[in-house]
């Protein structure tokens, strides 16, 4: 397992071959990769990202921890950023690595869904009008009763 | 005990973090403290279901109790990914 929360950009290709060197009997491999999206008009020049440090590390083993109890997965990347961000830029990564696919596919929507709801970060968006925290949504909580 | 605030929470109080000597039974004993002390904190506090609590960084609720607990932390539901 390696969780990585980090200011600095990474490289989803360097990361992806990295992460899938040195396992035995991996037959998949899913990444999912977040990138900061635009708003509809267009407007938004940055998003911050805030987050907990010392929770936020805790949190995504804990996450990380619990999907490989639940799969068989033979490892597991989370790679989670923080700090001023433009759009267009990547925000975070999960990398699953399993003997076949449906548990590596599952496992990283299973990241994904906890990762949006119970990793502390928190985006704020930066836009020709001002800033504003963005909300979270009823459906991240609806989609943890899925699991 | 530490008291920590992210986000919005941060921006209403006006600080990142502060020790607050408190006697505080539970968590909602130390926000109804936190409530009395200025208006600033009447405002982050005023609506708790906009709220979450994390005790020594895991998530709690805030019928928790405080004995024990080193660090407190109050912020909006989160939004990773």
């Amino acid at each position: 397992m390696r969780i990585l929360v980090q200011s600095e950009s990474f490289d989803v290709g360097a990361e992806t071959a990295q992460f899938a060197q040195g396992h035995e009997n991996v037959g998949a491999l899913v990444t999912f990769t977040g990138i900061v999206r635009n708003n509809d008009a267009g407007t938004l020049t940055e998003m911050q990202i805030e987050h907990y440090p010392g929770m936020t590390e805790k949190a995504l083993t804990t996450i990380a921890t619990e999907a490989q109890t639940r799969w068989k997965l033979q490892d597991v990347l989370v790679i989670h950023r923080h700090g001023d961000l433009a759009p267009g830029e990547m925000i975070m990564m999960v990398a699953t690595a399993a003997r076949h696919r449906k548990a590596a596919f599952e496992a990283a929507d299973f990241l994904m869904d906890y990762l949006k709801s119970r990793a502390p970060f928190w985006k704020r968006e930066i836009t020709s009008e001002g800033a504003e925290w963005v909300a979270a949504k009823d459906d991240d909580e609806e989609a943890l009763k899925r699991w | 005990m530490q008291v920590l605030y992210f986000a919005w929470v941060r921006e209403r109080i006006g600080l990142p973090k502060e020790v607050v000597d408190t006697t505080a039974v539970s968590v909602m004993d130390l926000v109804e403290e936190l409530r009395e002390r200025e208006e600033r904190y009447a405002l982050a506090f005023s609506d708790l279901g906009a709220l979450r609590v994390a005790l020594d960084q895991e998530l709690s609720d805030f019928d928790a109790p405080l004995e024990g607990v080193r660090e407190v932390a109050f912020f909006p539901p989160m939004t990773g990914g």
